[in-house]
């Protein structure tokens, strides 16, 4: 291991300290206004309260749009881990014409910036589905977010299935599987903690997608962030935003924490 | 010696003969094996012996049912099942790297047959159990396989397969991960579960020792045929071609000029080495030996026995092989630039196309 002299360590250990507090003291700060009892966030705060907690809980505007952030999630995760598994499949066991350029096509969506994605389904959905009849509403927002959260898994379960050994699949048939418990009992369980992980991600790239969403959302729809977004214009309700994003840190937590404990569990076993 | 494997498998089962008739397989341009018959009677210990890309292989994976013969058909115990899915065949394989499941215990690994059969988890825990305690690694039953050495994991690859009865064991290379020591200990288990299972062995090796140390007949691979197929003894000392004779052990070709000046006869031979005696001094030959005169090119002690080459008049090296006796002075006493003689009798010549 690299050897630091004294003032080589205090150095970097100050670097680091200043990076942490950089980072981490707007989100304290989000936290600590969320308790204010100001109309406006200001700094000082004068007098705690609960009373911005009261109001976002009982707000039915947030309720929808946290519901239709949960929904839009969870169906962009499930069209991404069916899709994201079975591309991963296809491009790992099998060899066929234009291979490369399927798995080019995949992993693209991350990379092209999201106001291109948005603008680019935003004028399919309207100019080209529309005009025939198709009226893609919801439905369309959760393919938007799809496209982008397909590269979570297909990344994560084409890591893991390079890995595996295709050897044990074999002896499976061997002692009696059929394909279908092989799958189920062999092969699905090897790259589980991979498929789990890339869904948490899908699920979380989703929840905290503005650009996309603004360019699909069917009208008089919001998101949470669409809707945290369009708060902040009117800034008498600042405060209620604190509460949103307070809430959102929480529960970022869990994925956190979830794929930590995955990350070991897959290094354990190695 | 009685196995501990055996103990726990069922009475000898029938209908275990293989039978391929005109089996040929290519991947795309590439033949892996050519119009190949091959017959296996039931509790044969069989080995595929030959260099990798021989076919030997491909052969062992379309009996599995891994590969489908492009033409021909495979038969066990007179039922066809050229186009069977894997799962439906009455065959187990025991793989190179034994292939156990990572994410599954010792336990769950051998039960892993019987529980696909649906058999519950109370009926099978006593095989279970009884066939871990005898392969003695009762003790591992609740690790996982990477817990385990290279030795332990070919044992409870082997319990995992007997354990469903099969027809037929295939295995394929299942000793070559092993260390020396450990693979000759094992080669003598495995001859002796066999001969107590009475289940046919089909075993693929291109180590021609274990080839003819464990087989009641080896066929000898080379380029998607088999080029001779016998006992140990017959494919050893009876090599048809030229092929065989150099990859089974040492051989010295002696081509057909040289034996029509000592015999008459214009034919290609194989001698053994060790068929091939070394006359130094006043040793003599006897009348029915067939004699060549040359110098003693190199020496090579092995432990057991010791090589002498010898360069003759006609220009080839030839390889004797001396045992060393319990008679120190019987040694070869030989040394380099020696003249000397070689001899060997005709039975032990074999005639090669």
């Amino acid at each position: 291991m690299l050897r630091l002299s004294r003032g080589a360590r205090i150095g970097l250990g100050t670097i680091v300290a200043v990076v942490l507090v950089f980072m981490y003291t707007p989100l304290l700060l989000v936290v600590l206004n969320s308790f204010n009892a100001a109309r406006i966030a200001s700094w000082p705060i004068r007098e705690f309260s609960l009373e911005w907690w009261g109001k976002a809980f009982a707000s039915e505007p947030i309720r929808a749009a946290l519901l239709n952030s949960v929904l839009v999630g969870l169906g962009a995760t499930a069209v991404a881990l069916l899709l994201g598994t079975l591309v991963a499949f296809a491009l790992q066991r099998y060899s066929f014409f234009g291979k490369q350029s399927v798995n080019l096509l995949v992993v693209l969506p991350i990379a092209l910036p999201g106001v291109v994605t948005g603008v680019a389904l935003n004028n399919t959905y309207n100019q080209l589905l529309e005009p025939i009849g198709i009226q893609v509403g919801y439905f369309g927002m959760i393919i938007a977010h799809a496209t982008f959260c397909i590269v979570m898994v297909f990344n994560n379960v084409f890591a893991r299935l390079r890995r595996l050994s295709p050897n044990v699949e074999e002896a499976s048939r061997d002692l009696g599987a059929t394909p279908w418990q092989t799958f189920r009992l062999i092969t699905f369980p090897q790259f589980r903690s991979a498929f789990i992980a890339g869904g948490i991600l899908a699920f979380a790239l989703s929840f905290d997608e503005v650009v996309v969403t603004i360019f699909t959302a069917p009208p008089g729809v919001d998101t949470l962030p669409l809707w945290m977004m369009n708060q902040m214009a009117r800034p008498n309700e600042a405060s209620m935003v604190n509460v949103v994003a307070t809430v959102v840190i929480l529960f970022s937590l869990l994925p956190v924490w979830a794929s930590q404990r995955l990350g070991r569990e897959i290094s354990d076993r190695d | 010696m009685s196995s501990p494997i055996a103990t726990t498998m069922a009475p000898k089962t029938a209908a275990g003969d293989v039978s391929l008739t005109g089996v040929s397989k290519t991947f795309g341009e590439m033949t892996a094996v050519q119009n190949l018959d091959l017959d296996v009677p039931q509790g044969e210990f069989l080995s595929m012996l030959g260099p990798s890309g021989s076919g030997k292989t491909t052969v062992l994976r379309m009996i599995a049912g891994f590969e489908e013969a492009t033409s021909g058909s495979i038969r066990i115990g007179g039922e066809d099942l050229t186009r069977m899915p894997p799962h439906q065949r009455p065959v187990n394989t025991v793989f190179q790297d034994y292939a156990l499941f990572p994410h599954l215990t010792i336990a769950e690994n051998v039960a892993y047959g019987l529980r696909v059969r649906g058999q519950s988890k109370t009926d099978r825990e006593a095989a279970v159990a009884s066939a871990i305690a005898q392969v003695k690694l009762g003790h591992v039953a609740s690790r996982l396989p990477h817990q385990l050495s290279g030795g332990q994991r070919q044992r409870i690859a082997l319990a995992r397969a007997l354990i469903l009865r099969p027809r037929v064991l295939l295995l394929d290379e299942p000793l070559g991960a092993l260390d020396k020591q450990l693979r000759e200990e094992m080669q003598i288990e495995l001859k002796s579960i066999q001969r107590d299972v009475g289940i046919t062995f089909i075993f693929v090796t291109h180590d021609q020792e274990e080839a003819l140390t464990l087989s009641d007949r080896v066929a000898v691979f080379n380029n998607g045929r088999i080029e001779q197929i016998g006992t140990a003894r017959e494919v050893y000392e009876y090599p048809q071609t030229e092929f065989v004779a150099r990859f089974l052990g040492l051989s010295n070709i002696i081509p057909s000029d040289t034996v029509e000046r000592l015999t008459g006869e214009a034919r290609v031979v194989s001698v053994r080495p060790e068929r091939v005696r070394l006359l130094t001094g006043t040793d003599t030959a006897s009348d029915s030996d067939i004699v060549l005169a040359g110098t003693v090119a190199e020496i090579v002690y092995t432990g057991p026995t010791t090589r002498v080459l010898v360069d003759t008049a006609d220009g080839i090296r030839l390889i004797t092989e001396t045992q060393n006796s319990h008679h120190p002075a019987a040694d070869v006493q030989a040394r380099r630039g020696d003249s000397v003689r070689v001899a060997w009798t005709d039975d032990h010549a074999a005639t090669l196309p």
